[in-house]
């Protein structure tokens, strides 16, 4: 690994036992989070300008959800034993809840799809034939009601699933920020700030992804970019990437203005070993130039051309995913750069392109979910409602389908 | 639907859940006979009664002449991997002005080059280090699945049958004294020798120490001279800020060792 030493690292200390796999643990389910929070705008409380991206947020929660817990899979010794966290948890334990919260955020997001797109179930069933048929059939379990008490009953549910997974998601995710942040022996992680950081940059990643992948799937669908939409996300974006990012440097502040005993290490810390990954890429390239970009979007949009919106908004969230990610990476990585000891630093860590837990498996990882979207939008559309139902929804008839 | 038929789909329903609730109890029993809570038991004698004993150790850091022989005789009796370890020695050297300098080639394996690398220095010292077997323990508290656990007589082991390999223990641990083995995949760290001391032997760097700088006391016998040092001495902790309450404790330690 050729890694350098400074100072005096604990001999057990010279390995980072927490690789790429867990940077990416939190980053996937914050995406997961994100997402079902955007989608749970719409179901809940009804923001029409959301409407397009009610089912897909949806879709894309459970995809990210899927695969949540492979990279967790992939980096335990033991995977074949991970159920046991699940069968015989210790409760003492921060990390043993996972698989409770886990399974049951599942079940939500299986049951909130499952409700809202039951009609369209059935409908596809009644269209087709032969395998088909079947397949439909047999995903709208075998209920065929498509009558307007009916419907109006899916509505209900769905809108006190989507009401119940809202604090499902936050739980999930805080408390990912939660096994990190009640670790008493780091001080780059314990603080009781860490959740609610996760939390926020989570909502952050999740309307980010949204962003990009709406004005994909419109492009490649050939649909109208819908102005309010874009603006909505944008604002919500904008929102959240504040507080998310005032909440960083808050923590970061107030370690450094009290001189903690804590400062020691991670005040070296910020200005070498993650000098470029959070200075450079966390803070200013996926901070404060989303900052700009968005806070352009919100205060002028009502002058902006669609396409300038677009893009505009397009680029924040690129940057965004990518800060989001370094914020992970800083985090898990940052937390191991340093020993024990107080008195030592490994330089730098790469990780190596084919291990185990390397870059190409957590390439995988990360493509796998869009492939699933992918699967998912030929099985269950997320956009065909749109234009079918009623009129009212081409309100913005000289929106440009065109991404910059 | 007239009375009796309901009835008997109610009886029916019962049968139903009584059976699946007796499987899903069945089932539940077996994993926990196939679950090994023994696996410790079997390499302990069938006299030792762990209610009996509480485990600590003493370190005299004054006496410590940084051979690394406890080292090495840890590594060979617990086939510890390379490159892990079980114990180790660190060399602290406090200059009167300037930076402390803290040392531990190979973990003190091998002993250390005879000078410190600041030639002003006058103040020098050994400290070997271990898993304190903390009372108060971060690591178990951390387990997923309570693989990592204290036993009644105070050692803090982990099951290698039952250890998923997470690594939240490592993380855990303030003091650096768990690893990930290699080889089984599972965590691993000191088990104070626990297949030695619960026959009566002492931990094989007790036994390897030559100037008697390890000592292994027991907290139940009266006449152990460990708990006379205990008692009658100023012992200090690592880390005492952390609350951990290690029950490894020190002679002689410095402000400056973490
Ligand atoms: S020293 Fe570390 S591994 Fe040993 S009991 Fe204490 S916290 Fe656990
Ligand atoms: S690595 Fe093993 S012993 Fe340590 S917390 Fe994970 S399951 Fe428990």
């Amino acid at each position: 690994m050729g890694h350098e030493l400074i100072g005096f690292l604990f001999p057990n200390d010279v390995h980072i036992h927490w690789t790429l796999m867990i940077v990416l643990y939190p980053y996937v389910t914050g995406l997961v989070a994100g997402a079902f929070i955007v989608s749970s705008l719409y179901h809940v409380f009804d923001r029409e300008e959301l409407k397009p991206l009610g089912r897909f947020a949806l879709a894309a929660s459970f995809c990210f959800l899927s695969v949540a817990t492979l990279p967790l899979l992939n980096h335990l010794g033991h995977p074949e034993r991970g159920p046991m966290v699940v069968v015989t948890p210790n409760f003492s334990s921060a990390m043993a809840g996972f698989g409770i919260l886990y399974a049951s955020y599942f079940l939500v997001v299986i049951l909130e799809i499952w409700f809202v797109f039951r009609a369209d179930m059935i409908r596809y069933a009644a269209e087709s034939r032969g395998f088909k048929r079947m397949f439909y059939a047999t995903l709208a379990l075998g209920v065929y009601d498509t009558s307007e008490e009916a419907r109006a009953l899916d509505h209900k549910i769905t809108r006190i699933l989507a009401a119940i997974g809202i604090p499902m998601a936050c739980l999930l995710h805080g408390y990912v920020g939660f096994l990190f942040g009640a670790l008493k022996s780091n001080p780059w992680w314990s603080t009781p700030l860490m959740p609610v950081i996760f939390l926020f940059s989570a909502v952050v990643s999740g309307i980010a992804v949204l962003i990009v992948l709406y004005q994909l799937a419109m492009k490649i669908k050939g649909m109208p970019i819908e102005r309010e939409t874009i603006s909505a996300l944008a604002r919500w974006l904008w929102l959240f990437m504040i507080m998310s990012l005032t909440l960083e440097l808050l923590e970061i502040m107030t370690l450094a203005y009290e001189k903690a005993e804590e400062w020691e290490v991670i005040g070296p810390l910020l200005a070498n070993q993650l000098s470029i990954s959070f200075i450079s890429v966390q803070m200013v390239l996926g901070g404060l130039i989303p900052l700009i970009l968005l806070g352009i979007v919100v205060v002028m949009g009502a002058y902006m051309d669609d396409r300038i919106r677009n893009t505009l908004s397009m680029v924040a969230s690129l940057l965004l995913l990518m800060q989001v990610l370094a914020m992970r990476w800083n985090v898990v990585i940052g937390g191991q750069m340093f020993s024990k000891s107080m008195r030592g630093f490994r330089d730098t860590y790469v990780p190596g392109m084919f291990e185990k837990e390397g870059i190409l498996a957590a390439a995988a990882i990360l493509i796998l979910p869009f492939l699933l979207l992918v699967v998912f939008e030929r099985i269950l559309p997320t956009f065909d409602h749109l234009g079918q139902k009623t009129g009212d929804l081409n309100l913005d008839l000289d929106s440009e389908p065109r991404l910059g | 639907m007239n009375k009796t038929n309901q009835t008997s789909t109610r009886r029916e329903f019962l049968r139903q859940s009584a059976l699946t609730c007796g499987t899903t109890v069945a089932s539940m029993a077996v994993i926990a006979l196939i679950l090994p809570d023994d696996a410790y038991a079997a390499g302990t004698t069938s006299e030792y009664d762990w209610d009996k004993h509480r485990w600590v150790y003493l370190i005299d850091t004054r006496k410590c002449i940084g051979c690394g022989s406890c080292a090495r005789a840890c590594r060979k009796e617990n086939q510890v991997p390379e490159g892990m370890y079980r114990t180790w020695i660190e060399r602290i050297a406090i200059p009167p002005e300037g930076e402390v300098h803290v040392d531990s080639p190979y973990g003190g394996e091998h002993g250390f080059e005879p000078d410190p690398p600041n030639a002003h220095v006058r103040k020098s010292f050994f400290v070997p280090k271990l898993c304190n077997h903390c009372s108060n323990t971060p690591c178990t508290q951390v387990c997923p699945v309570g693989a990592s656990f204290e036993t009644n007589d105070g050692v803090v082991l982990v099951d290698p049958k039952q250890c998923i390999g997470c690594g939240y223990c490592l993380q855990a641990c303030p003091y650096g004294s768990r690893f990930m083995n290699p080889h089984t995949r599972t965590a691993d760290k000191c088990t104070l020798c626990y297949h030695r001391i619960t026959k009566g032997l002492p931990t094989a760097c007790v036994q390897a120490c030559p100037v008697g700088a390890r000592q292994l006391g027991d907290r139940k016998n009266p006449n152990d001279p460990v708990n006379e040092i205990l008692a009658t001495q100023r012992v200090q902790v690592l880390q005492q800020q952390l609350l951990t309450k290690p029950q490894c404790f020190y002679l002689g330690l410095d402000m400056e060792v973490r």
